[in-house]
């Protein structure tokens, strides 16, 4: 990497979208208002499983200002996030699988009575058997909650087997088995859904939606709507978090689409915060068993890890959320022989998706906590172990990952070193307690979610005679500052303030596809299109001031608004007047750029979960203090090191590390996506007060160290950030009570309830008891790397 | 977005106009102070009163008189954020401002009153949800329906009170003022409540409540103990209040225990008291009398936390209450 100090990158400047957040001059999708526009609402079933019978909206629609009704019937081709899981409908046909699930629509001249409206539209169901958890759903086969999947109600199956385990646990000299569950969770982004859709005259469709995946919802739309894609637009407004709760297709996204083509009026929907709860998406519930042969220096020899997921009503992000839960245990400690067999049912209730860490923060879970017993077990201090035996840099894992840099080592030295791990570790007075953690995360999925050869992003470049920069680029900002990250990269190539630069993102009529922001990638992927772009306008620029110069082009320096000789700083000019060399040398100036991930080596079937440019690390050590009499676990402070590669802006760098803490206590500790089995299948606390999630007096405190280990791979070497950071929160913690007062708590949340009860159990653990018995095909059987025929 | 429903609102600025306006309207009315517990239950089709009556433009029930000395008259529509900050609560009856500030937010506390504190309505996560969610239970007896879904069999609402404040100030031996056009009556706190989550209240509709009465501090010591999942914006899912008289010597005098949240009305831990009353705040009379006062508590699923839990904490959190009190 070139060592050439930046100007802009790398500097903790303030957010481009800053002063408009602060000013509540942000246009979110809610504050959008046309003229004309009504309002609809959604009718969402009352009960977990049934078939329709009848859908009568005759009341709602003899309601003065009620506008428009619509059912399935007008929509029935099916949609999902997935090509494999086509298995949504914008309303239900014919069929409900969760409270919440959508069967009509009414629009009205206001959002009341549209309200009032969608409360009398009578539905007649033939209530069928639900199920409401994992156990359920292997227990009854019949009814299936959908027609396709593996059998009975089981979605998926995953089996893969690298290398040869059994060789590889022959080889240990001692095996452990824990099994651990990681209740489901929600992204509580304080932004509900919103969305309006507007017709045009010319019969075209406009739709702003709180959207992470403009790109997606743009192919939903044509699909469902038969309508070509140049003719719908879809504009993703500023999104007020995500999570990974606003990247699939909604149903209200094209519920609204529809009708406003229906009336010819624009459509508002916004969603209320209990539907909300029901759209879901969010952290799958999984029971996990984790098998590890190891030598008595820690080292790994064989891992076999299981793992059934509880889906939900429908596929969403699901077999990729399957695939996650066994695809990046190999990143971190060397495993030699690794078996995974992974399994998602569907359940009764709404469907989960890709929560930040997407599948991999409950293996990591289970795994950092069993690599901790099994530190205690050898007699071994958990953080040499790990450090022991790190995967080095610029290797290929046993399924086939390839690794760039690795900074983990670093990252556990940092957070070793600031805690006073070694002075604490085992030596705190009972009640307290120190536990650690490591974790990784991709940067962005080395595979786009439908099959094709394109880039993954592509970035515009417009220069204006008047020094002007206009950035095109379909990302959108969810609050983690990518508009920030793209407008600081094109500013120091093209030596500009990064304020003067105007952005476009998220417009499918006016940017270049972007598939969003999810999977961490849009630092990476849109980073090294926009360098791509702007190195390409630079070179423009500087081959007409060369030649105007008479000098090779190579000595044309762009920084602080001018351009100038290096070799002879006072000849310059101001950047405009470059643009005005330039645009009169070759016309006016535009450049692109793109961006498609390197292929990576794995071959087999499911090859396509896990590979990514380029792995973040990060390493937390959490210290507790654990009230023996109730429970209660106070997380003192968590000292959290993580390896970006690069922090292009270190500020924001750490403003979603703290985040992912936050979001991680919260987890960790409380938050569950829990529902009323017994009282037809209700979510049980569908509300911001009743679903816990930390307040900021819950906050803990945080130290945070940024490692830089660049990657070739990453623009400026920067790897992920949003979500890495979040994986090793809850395992520290659970390790953490266990150094504190000696109880295992196999199980997330950890509850004061939960610790009671270890505390008083004899084998002072709370957990799941076992994993359930589950007949798994043959695993694909993939050589290890290295030694294919 | 939830929506609130169309009602006529009238500001009075006298208690005799809205005592007047609240008889003439019969039932369709309803009082309203900060509204930060009546709007979010009328956004979720709890009540739907087509008349509200609000009570903060008169300026006679907001504010604090008094001194520690002779004790205080609280205005009803004193807001939270005015009384936990207010100097002679602060230094005459500590444990009374402690107990306001862990109410809810900062914000909530600066639109919320302490008469709606007291009248807060029971609550009960079958309860507080919006209409479609209590359509798909098929209502419950608290509203719209027939059957108590955390205890079928039950004949009554088991809601909860989920007041900081009623648990100290009945306690304390505070009192209520009650107003309306038929007349004005004075009762203890204490028995401003029944037990039964749906008719919780021992106050006619029309009634307004225009003032709280405390004893003059000194001469007893008190304490309040909250159990909550979070640091802020938390109903208790469990409240102690301990309030002791002790002798020079130390012996107690008297004492007081309100445990609230765990049923439909505060509840006086008598037998915790009778132990405590005589004897020397040691460990092993704590021990007893939290013991005792724990068995009163019969939480039921319809709040945070599980309900073995919950009823453990009873137990410590009374030992904590009283550990406060020890010199
Ligand atoms: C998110 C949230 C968290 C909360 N957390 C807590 C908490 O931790 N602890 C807690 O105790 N409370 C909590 N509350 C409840 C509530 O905010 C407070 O109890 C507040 O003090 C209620 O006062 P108010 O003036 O807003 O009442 P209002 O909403 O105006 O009234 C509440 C009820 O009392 C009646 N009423 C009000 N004033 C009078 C009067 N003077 N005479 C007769 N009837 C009257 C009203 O008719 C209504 O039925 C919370 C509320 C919310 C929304």
């Amino acid at each position: 990497m070139s060592q050439k100090p930046y100007r802009i990158v790398g500097h903790s400047l303030a957010k481009v979208d800053g002063p408009a957040k602060c000013t509540g001059q942000t246009k979110f999708a809610d504050d959008l208002f046309l003229p004309g526009m009504v309002h609809a609402k959604l009718h969402r079933a009352p009960l977990p499983h049934a078939r329709i019978v009848r859908v009568d909206t005759s009341e709602a629609e003899k309601m003065p200002g009620v506008v428009a009704v619509l059912t399935g019937k007008e929509l029935p081709i099916p949609f999902g996030i997935l090509p494999v899981s086509q298995d949504e409908h914008a309303l239900c046909l014919d069929r409900i699988r969760f409270v919440g699930d959508p069967v009509a629509a009414v629009a009205a001249l206001e959002e009341d009575i549209a309200f009032a409206a969608m409360n009398r539209i009578r539905v007649e169901y033939e209530p069928l058997k639900a199920v409401m958890s994992i156990q359920a759903a292997l227990d009854n086969p019949e009814p299936r909650i959908h027609d396709y999947g593996e059998e009975g109600n089981i979605h998926k199956k995953v089996a893969l087997e690298f290398g040869d385990v059994r060789h590889g646990f022959a080889g240990a000299d001692e095996i452990f088995v824990d099994t651990f569950y990681y209740e489901g969770s929600t992204h509580l982004a304080l932004e509900q859904h919103a969305v309006v859709a507007a017709p045009e005259p010319d019969g075209r469709l406009t739709v702003w939606s709180s959207t992470q995946t403009p790109h997606y919802v743009h192919r939903a739309l044509a699909k469902v709507l038969e309508l070509p894609p140049a003719y719908i637009r879809v504009i993703a407004t500023p999104v007020g978090g995500g999570f990974g709760g606003k990247s699939d297709p909604f149903q209200h996204e094209i519920v609204a689409a529809k009708l406003a083509l229906k009336i010819g009026r624009p459509v508002k929907i916004c969603l209320t915060r209990e539907e909300v709860f029901y759209c879901h998406r969010g952290r799958h519930p999984v029971l996990m068993s984790v098998k590890t042969g190891v030598k008595k220096d820690g080292s790994i020899t064989a891992m076999h890890f299981r793992s059934v997921l509880d889906g939900g009503g429908y596929g969403s992000y699901g077999v990729a959320s399957t695939y996650y839960t066994g695809a990046l245990q190999t990143v971190t400690y060397r495993i030699p022989h690794y078996k995974f067999d992974g399994v998602r049912v569907f359940t009764n209730k709404p469907p989960c998706g890709p929560k930040r860490g997407h599948g991999t923060p409950q293996p990591r879970f289970a795994l950092e906590v069993h690599l901790d017993k099994i530190a205690g077990h050898l007699g071994l201090d958990p953080a040499e172990m790990r450090r022991s035996q790190l995967v080095p840099p610029n290797s290929i894992t046993a399924n086939h990952l390839r690794i760039g840099s690795m900074g983990l080592g670093t990252c556990i030295d940092k957070v070793v070193g600031g805690s006073g791990w070694k002075k604490k570790f085992r030596r705190l007075p009972r009640g307290r307690g120190v536990g650690i953690a490591c974790s990784s995360y991709i940067s962005g999925a080395g595979l786009p979610i439908y099959w094709n050869r394109m880039p993954h992003t592509g970035v515009q470049i417009k220069l204006d005679r008047g020094g002007g920069i206009c950035v095109f680029c379909g990302q959108i900002d969810i609050g983690q500052g990518s508009d920030s990250v793209l407008a600081q990269m094109v500013a120091e190539i093209l030596g500009v303030d990064p304020l003067t630069i105007r952005l476009v993102t998220g417009d499918t009529d006016l940017t270049p596809v972007d598939l969003g922001s999810y999977s961490s990638r849009v630092t990476l992927m849109m980073g090294n299109a926009a360098i791509q772009a702007a190195e390409r306008a630079r070179d423009l620029v500087a081959r007409a001031v060369a030649k105007q110069w008479k000098l090779s082009p190579s000595r044309i320096v762009f920084a602080a608004g001018r351009v100038f000789d290096t070799e002879n700083p006072d000849q310059g000019m101001s950047f405009a007047e470059s643009v005005q060399a330039a645009e009169a040398e070759f016309g006016t100036i535009g450049t692109v750029g793109s961006y498609t991930p390197p292929p990576s080596p794995g071959k087999y079937r499911g090859a396509g979960v896990g590979p990514s440019p380029a792995y973040s690390y990060s390493a937390a050590i959490a210290q507790v203090e654990v009230d023996p009499d109730t429970g209660w676990t106070q997380v003192e402070r968590i000292w959290i090191a993580h390896d970006c590669g690069k922090c292009i802006n270190p500020m924001l760098v750490t403003g979603q590390v703290e985040g992912s803490v936050y979001m991680g206590l919260g987890e960790a500790l409380m938050e569950e996506q829990v529902f009323r089995a017994n009282r037809n299948g209700v979510h049980k606390i569908p509300s911001m007060l009743d679903y816990k999630s930390p307040t900021t007096e819950d906050m803990c405190e945080v130290t945070t160290y940024l490692i830089e280990d660049p990657d070739p791979n990453g623009p400026f070497g920067a790897k992920e950030a949003g979500q890495g950071p979040l994986l090793p929160i809850a395992p520290a913690i659970a390790n953490a009570v266990f150094d504190a007062v000696g109880v295992r708590i196999d199980e997330i949340p950890i509850t004061p309830e939960k610790i009671l009860r270890a505390l008083r159990s004899p084998d002072r653990r709370c957990g799941p008891a076992s994993y359930p018995r589950i007949p798994m095909p043959e695993p694909i059987r993939v050589p290890l790397p290295g030694t294919e025929a | 977005m939830m929506r609130l429903p169309k009602f006529v609102y009238h500001a009075p600025t006298s208690v005799d106009e809205a005592g007047r306006i609240l008889a003439g309207e019969g039932t369709a009315a309803r009082v309203v102070a900060g509204g930060t517990d009546l709007y979010p239950n009328m956004k979720r089709g709890h009540q739907l009163p087509p008349v509200l009556v609000s009570l903060r433009r008169i300026p006679k029930i907001t504010g604090i008189s008094g001194t520690p000395e002779t004790g205080l008259r609280i205005g009803a529509c004193t807001s939270l954020t005015q009384l936990g900050s207010h100097p002679a609560v602060k230094s005459g009856y500590a444990a009374l401002a402690s107990a306001v500030l862990s109410i809810s937010t900062p914000i909530l506390r600066n639109m919320g009153t302490i008469g709606g504190n007291l009248c807060l309505d029971t609550r009960c996560n079958y309860y507080n949800q919006n209409y479609e969610w209590r359509r798909a239970i098929h209502f419950c007896m608290k509203c719209d329906g027939s059957i108590c879904w955390v205890a079928p069999s039950s004949k009554t609402c088991l809601a909860i009170n989920s007041s900081d404040t009623a648990p100290l100030l009945a306690a304390l031996g505070g009192r209520a003022r009650l107003i309306s056009t038929r007349g004005e009556r004075e009762l203890a706190i204490k028995d401003l409540y029944n037990l039964d989550g749906i008719d919780y209240l021992n106050k006619r509709p029309d009634e307004i409540l225009t003032e709280i009465l405390l004893p003059p501090a000194g001469g007893w010591i008190a304490s309040y103990r909250k159990l909550r999942r979070r640091g802020s914006f938390d109903f208790p899912v469990l409240g102690v209040a301990a309030v002791l008289w002790k002798e020079p010597d130390g012996r107690i005098r008297d004492a007081k225990i309100y445990l609230n949240a765990v049923a439909s009305a505060p509840l006086e831990a008598k037998e915790a008291e009778t132990c405590l009353v005589g004897r020397k705040l040691d460990t092993e009379t704590i021990r007893e009398a939290a013991r005792l006062a724990a068995e009163m508590a019969k939480p039921v699923d319809n709040a945070d936390f599980g309900i073995a839990w919950r009823k453990r904490m009873a137990r410590v959190f009374t030992e904590r209450a009283l550990n406060d009190l020890k010199e």
